[in-house]
């Protein structure tokens, strides 16, 4: 369903305020792409939560070893994320067609996962849902970008993120409603999954506008007709000094930034934690991001977004020290969460909203793309050698080594970091 | 925001609204289907068994008998249940206890729980005296796989599959527990023990353990994986370590003379929807003997005596238990429909 555009549609989405008008907190293509997230990630995370039940005692299988494809998909996802930006940025902006695809992509994998009932099927779905994820998430954060005006991007950035992790939350009660009601109805949850998430979809198409036009540059003069970057502009998008070293930071600091089944994995076998609490762990790291992700994208338009990500930073530097300090039990792992879930809500969106200002208009998806994707490969580094170094010292040993490396990564991209903070776009 | 859509805001309302009404329609519809699918499972299976209700005891008595957990359709489904050793297809005495796995030996019983809460499912491990009663229970991390006692009834072992909190979940591991049910002393994790792999203290962070059988009080044996390996491993609660000793193992079952395992070898060729077969090791000269079943056998097999075999297999309502001779002879033959979890008493 793909509905027919007005003419000369390219309108400005959220219009400067007139003078003596406080300009809207959140502009409306943002609540819009916020609840596109927010439906979705209710629907993904609803199988999310169900998969392994349904993969152990609704199939009888054994999973494990079902991990072993993630590297290659991560790798895909990386490749996708960057192809997805660059097609989303070409022929004019399809921001909202290349988003609109991944979206899609993802909703018509939940039914699928009906038919598939071997691992090998799983895995082809999930890679496939995975191969929509990284398809939409560059042209949706350059949409939310071009809808703000520059100075309140942190906000709308950290309103978006919100409401995306408010849809994570919501999925596994959503879920487990539907299996209560169904006993073990595996299928149905598949089922309204899926319809859940073509209601994302919808919401997509009804409410985000095809062009979102910058608006900063919506009212200065524009040369007519759409711009077509081409894979070489995209590239060459590094040559820009500002986004050149926001990668590099974003990169760096990735390299030192322990995943969070690792950290998770610490938090159990050293923090004294009951194992039934286990499972809870994501959940307090998802809640307290949610509760920071608007006041700290706010403080990051007020403060300077890079300084919010390099602090973000030390909070989880800080988080480090407290699952390496002697201090245990249940208390602890609170306040280890709370400092993790604040990293989040401190960098997440406020890395996007930084991006934003270092990449013209007409490159957002790609620039979008180029960071996300240097910080989640760099991650995916973090994660192998921190596997290895384990597996040599310990974790500990491991944990304090990687400590190190932050701090010394937060200083250096705090020197290449400095400077003046945004340009005219 | 501006029309970009060529629609009225009311147009687009009225659109979304239809929408919602029509998925919420077809979802409604797969959930009152599956309700209704489900309703029928607690309704007497015209083919099935028989199954009554009465009393299931641990203690020995007048013969030998297989208590399984009951997978036929009707208001005993995924009850304990139990039957004579030798007419094991004969009708079925239900306990009313649920478990969703089992295993019994001496007098105890361990039963793996789910608990069903608004917010997710979690599970327990129960430790059951000979009346079936419950003497303690434990918090379990995850969805159950294994359980076993030792054979003096003093030792409970299980395994539960944690995942994990990635994406798209697929991050699969393990949690083993041991406990003492005279102390009630909990090994909550037996990947903190010491490992000694292939002669050398070994650590990493990917260690998985499951699948515990018990030799003695002390001594026991289990899976380890790592590094895309798994191991048999030799397992000992006084000095806390776990010495592998023999590659290519899952689920191991030892033997009532201790000098066999049977156990799950992943073979070369096979689909990776199938992957394993039932072979018996032989732990003095390391022989691996396979079994006359040909089919992927996903369990921990039971010694149903010296030199018989049994196992579950996937079947019409959940699996079958099926038997065949450890000794690489025979066929596999069916033993039980519609039951899982065996265990032997008397």
């Amino acid at each position: 369903m793909y509905l027919a555009d007005s003419r000369g549609a390219a309108a400005a989405v959220a219009p400067d305020p007139g003078p003596g008008r406080r300009p809207a907190a959140v502009p409306a293509t943002v609540l819009a792409l916020g609840a596109v997230s927010l439906v979705t990630d209710v629907s993904s995370e609803m199988v999310t939560a169900v998969l392994p039940l349904y993969v152990i005692t609704g199939l009888g299988l054994s999973p494990l070893g079902f991990g072993l494809l993630d590297g290659i998909n991560n790798g895909v996802g990386a490749l996708v994320r960057l192809a997805g930006g660059h097609l989303a940025d070409r022929g004019g902006r399809r921001h909202k067609a290349v988003a609109g695809l991944g979206y899609g992509l993802s909703a018509v994998c939940k039914p699928l996962l009906l038919l598939a009932h071997s691992l090998p099927a799983i895995s082809a779905v999930l890679a496939a849902d995975r191969t929509g994820k990284g398809l939409r998430t560059a042209p949706r954060d350059a949409m939310i970008s071009l809808a703000t005006a520059p100075g309140q991007r942190g906000r709308a950035f950290g309103v978006h993120r919100a409401m995306d992790t408010t849809g994570a939350l919501l999925g596994p009660l959503a879920a487990f409603a539907v299996l209560r009601a169904t006993v073990d109805g595996y299928d149905a949850v598949f089922a309204v999954s899926g319809c859940v998430a073509a209601l994302g979809v919808v919401v997509l198409v009804l409410f985000v506008p095809r062009h979102v036009t910058s608006v900063t540059s919506a009212t200065a003069a524009r040369p007519p007709g759409p711009e077509r970057p081409t894979v070489r502009d995209a590239l060459g998008l590094l040559r820009r000094p500002r986004l050149r070293r926001l990668t590099a930071c974003a990169g760096l600091l990735g390299l030192t930034t322990v995943s969070d089944s690792f950290l998770y994995l610490l938090l159990q076998r050293d923090g004294d934690l009951p194992a039934h609490l286990f499972p809870l762990l994501p959940l307090g790291t998802a809640a307290v991001f949610l509760t920071l992700a608007v006041p700290l994208g706010v403080l990051a338009d007020r403060v300077s977004r890079r300084r919010l990500f390099l602090a973000g930073h030390g909070v989880l530097l800080a988080g480090y020290g407290l699952v390496l300090s002697p201090w245990h039990g249940v208390p602890a792992v609170i306040a280890v969460l709370v400092l993790h879930g604040a990293f989040y809500a401190a960098t997440d969106g406020v890395l996007a909203a930084a991006t934003a200002g270092a990449v013209p208009a007409q490159h957002q998806g790609a620039g979008q793309a180029l960071v996300g994707t240097g910080q989640a490969l760099a991650r995916f580094v973090c994660s192998l050698s921190f596997g290895a170094a384990w597996n040599l010292w310990g974790p500990r040993t491991a944990l304090a080594l990687t400590a190190a490396a932050l701090a010394v990564s937060a200083v250096a991209a705090a020197f290449v970091l400095r400077g003046p903070e945004e340009a005219p776009v | 925001m501006s029309g970009t859509t060529g629609m009225t805001r009311t147009t687009r309302l009225v659109i979304l609204l239809a929408a919602v009404l029509l998925l919420g329609t077809v979802g409604a519809g797969t959930v009152l289907h599956a309700a209704h699918r489900s309703g029928l499972r607690d309704q007497q299976q015209a083919d099935g068994p028989a199954v009554r209700t009465g009393t299931v005891s641990l203690l020995p008595s007048g013969g030998r008998r297989l208590l399984v957990r009951n997978l036929a359709w009707g208001p005993h489904r995924d009850e304990i249940a139990t039957v004579p050793a030798d007419r094991p297809q004969g009708p079925r005495t239900a306990s009313g206890v649920t478990c969703l796995r089992f295993h019994a030996a001496a007098g105890t019983g361990i039963c793996l729980q789910a608990v069903h809460g608004a917010l997710q499912d979690s599970y327990r491990a129960v430790v059951l005296d000979a009346h079936l009663r419950e003497r303690h229970r434990f918090a379990a991390s995850g969805i159950p796989t294994r359980a076993r006692v030792s054979p003096s009834g003093h030792l409970v072992a299980w395994t539960v599959f944690v995942s994990g909190d990635s994406y798209a979940g697929t991050d699969f591991s393990t949690r083993t527990a041991v406990v003492d049910t005279r102390t009630w002393a909990v090994e909550d994790n037996l990947e903190t023990f010491h490992v000694v792999k292939d002669g050398r203290p070994y650590q990493a962070a990917d260690i998985n353990v499951w699948g515990v059988t018990f030799a003695d009080d002390t001594r026991f044996y289990a899976t380890l994986a790592t590094g895309g390996r798994t191991y048999l491993v030799r397992g000992d609660l006084t000095t806390r370590t776990l010495t592998t000793v023999h590659r290519n193992v899952e689920c191991p079952s030892l033997s009532p003379d201790g000098r066999r395992v049977a156990y799950k070898k992943r073979v070369e060729g096979a689909s990776p929807d199938a992957p394993w077969r039932l072979y018996v090791l032989d732990l003095r000269t390391g022989k691996e003997t396979a079994t006359a079943e040909r089919r992927s056998v996903d369990d921990q097999a039971l010694w149903a005596d010296g030199s018989t075999l049994v196992y579950a297999l996937p079947g019409d309502y959940g699996s079958d238990l099926w038997s065949v001779p450890a000794a690489g002879t025979g066929a596999p033959r069916p033993l039980m429909a519609s039951a899982v979890a065996p265990a032997y008493l008397g």
